[in-house]
């Protein structure tokens, strides 16, 4: 009993500082996560504009399909490793411009991610 | 209670069937065949350009040695194919791959089994200029376009497709691929059963519809009116061959070769990039393995699939139901 107490306790301060930083933090850094959803071998949008820092979460919503999704770029090159059905990842977009993302499987999944600030 | 058990069971299968009507109808509007043929905003149909278009596709003139037109490897007696394993190029030699039909490509963008050309448009210069294939030169005077100005007959026909425009390679290009654009496969007994004739096709190649929608999942891959997403995929072909991945350094791309169309599939044997199965029950006892290679690219929707023999036949007999009874195709006169 007392233990979970303690615990409870422990999280509340936590949640206090953790409010406190976001507050402090929030001019500073203002990075935001979006979700980009692949469904029917399809992004749920085809274009998309963020700020630099922001970063993308793509989610795989299919029930048997695998995707591949990359960038050449221009800016922000990446790739991600295959996402089975379920599966998702996260990356950050950093620099200014923009970022044709593909999945390298489905050539119909086009995405175009513009970074302004 | 006997009574109940029975109303529940009735009322169970009835649900059961109703279900399954709808699901079924479902499916086969996923396959309904267009309405219209896309062209290029750049490069418009009319019937002057894919006359110009077809005339040049079998001129055997447009090649180094003057004997091999896009349609000697694209025959439209073989489904516009060869009915080869690997294509025979400039010299008689084998080509690394098989060539592929070109029915039914105006839909898609990334051509090639790797997937390396953009758009017929852009493609059609390919096979001129290489040297194992057309071997043409697309330059000076001996090159692709001072031979076809060469040709009187071609100077008028280029007039009527495209006043005003030079005779350029890309402008020949441009030509070849309105004429492409108009290969397509007709309605096939597949399409009549869509249609509500129930006769069209056999029950057996109705079951093969469902299993190549469900149990077998061939539809992950091969979807739409043309049987492909177009996509780009390791199935487990065991080959030297990387595809895709030569360019494309992602694990997924690594042997990866496109989704190949159904459409007519029974005349286009042997099959695979490189001719390694060889009848369509080979090619459904290599899905039902699990394909012949596993390697780390292998894709995710490739698994063994434990069918029966029977259901494996029912994929067959689906199969044939693609092959549409199209008009034989005439020969141009080619100009002097
Ligand atoms: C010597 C045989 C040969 C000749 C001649 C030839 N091709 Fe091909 N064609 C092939 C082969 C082999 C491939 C596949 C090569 C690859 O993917 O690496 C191919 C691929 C294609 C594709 C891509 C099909 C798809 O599904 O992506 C098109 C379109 C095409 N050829 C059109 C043409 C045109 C137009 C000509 C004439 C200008 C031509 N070909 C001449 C053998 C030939
Ligand atoms: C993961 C995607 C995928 C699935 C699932 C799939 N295929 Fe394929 N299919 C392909 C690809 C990619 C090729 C071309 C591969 C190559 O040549 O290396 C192909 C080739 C073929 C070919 C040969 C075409 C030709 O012109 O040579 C046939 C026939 C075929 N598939 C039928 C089927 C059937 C039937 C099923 C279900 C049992 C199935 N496929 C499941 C992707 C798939
Ligand atoms: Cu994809």
């Amino acid at each position: 009993m007392d233990v979970l107490k303690e615990n409870v306790m422990k999280m509340t301060i936590i949640s206090k500082c953790c409010l406190l930083n976001m507050i402090l933090a929030a001019p500073l850094v203002f990075a935001t996560e979006h979700e980009i959803i692949q469904l029917d071998k399809k992004f749920n949008v085809q274009e998309i504009t963020i700020k630099p820092g922001d970063s993308i979460k793509f989610k795989n919503k299919e029930k048997d399909i695998t995707h591949n999704v990359f960038s050449l770029g221009p800016k922000n090159a990446f790739e991600l490793k295959s996402q089975l059905p379920g599966q998702e990842s996260k990356v950050e977009f950093k620099e200014p411009g923009t970022t044709e993302v593909e999945c390298a499987i489905h050539q119909t999944m086009k995405l175009k991610v513009t970074v302004k600030k | 209670m006997a009574i109940f058990l029975v109303f529940a069971i009735i009322f169970v299968t009835s649900n059961f069937t109703l279900k399954a009507e709808s699901s079924l109808s479902e499916l086969q509007s996923q396959y309904q065949r267009p309405s219209s043929i896309p062209y290029l905003e750049t490069n418009k149909h009319s019937k002057a350009r894919e006359e110009l278009g077809k005339h040049l596709f079998f001129d055997p003139r447009l090649s180094g040695s003057k004997v091999m037109s896009c349609a000697t490897c694209h025959n439209p007696s073989f489904s516009w194919a060869d009915g080869l394993p690997k294509g025979v190029g400039h010299g008689h030699l084998k080509l690394g791959r098989k060539t592929p039909t070109i029915l039914n490509l105006a839909w898609t963008e990334k051509l090639m089994w790797d997937g390396r050309f953009n758009q017929l448009e852009g493609q059609v210069l390919g096979p001129i200029g290489s040297e194992a294939e057309m071997n043409m030169s697309l330059q000076g005077p001996e090159g692709l376009a001072e031979v076809v100005k060469g040709i009187k007959g071609y100077k008028n026909m280029f007039k009527k497709a495209y006043p005003g425009e030079e005779i350029t390679p890309e402008l020949i290009a441009k030509a070849v691929a309105v004429y492409e654009r108009g290969i397509v496969s007709e309605e096939a007994p597949f399409d009549h059963w869509l249609k509500g004739d129930q006769k069209a096709i056999s029950q057996e190649a109705k079951d093969g519809f469902m299993l190549f929608n469900d149990k077998a999942k061939c539809a992950s891959c091969h979807s739409g009116w043309r049987f492909t997403d177009d996509s780009f995929h390791d199935i487990g072909v065991k080959d030297e061959d990387i595809g895709r991945g030569k360019f494309l350094k992602l694990t997924s791309q690594q042997h990866a070769f496109k989704t190949s169309s159904l459409r007519n599939i029974d005349q286009r044997g042997p099959y695979m990039h490189n001719g390694s199965e060889k009848t369509l029950e080979d090619v459904v006892e290599f899905y039902n393995k699990g394909g012949n290679a596993k390697r780390e690219s292998l894709s995710e929707m490739i698994k063994p699939l434990n069918l029966s023999n029977n259901e494996k036949k029912s994929l067959v007999a689906f199969l044939h139901t693609l092959t549409s009874n199209d008009k034989p195709v005439t020969l141009p006169i080619l100009p002097r």
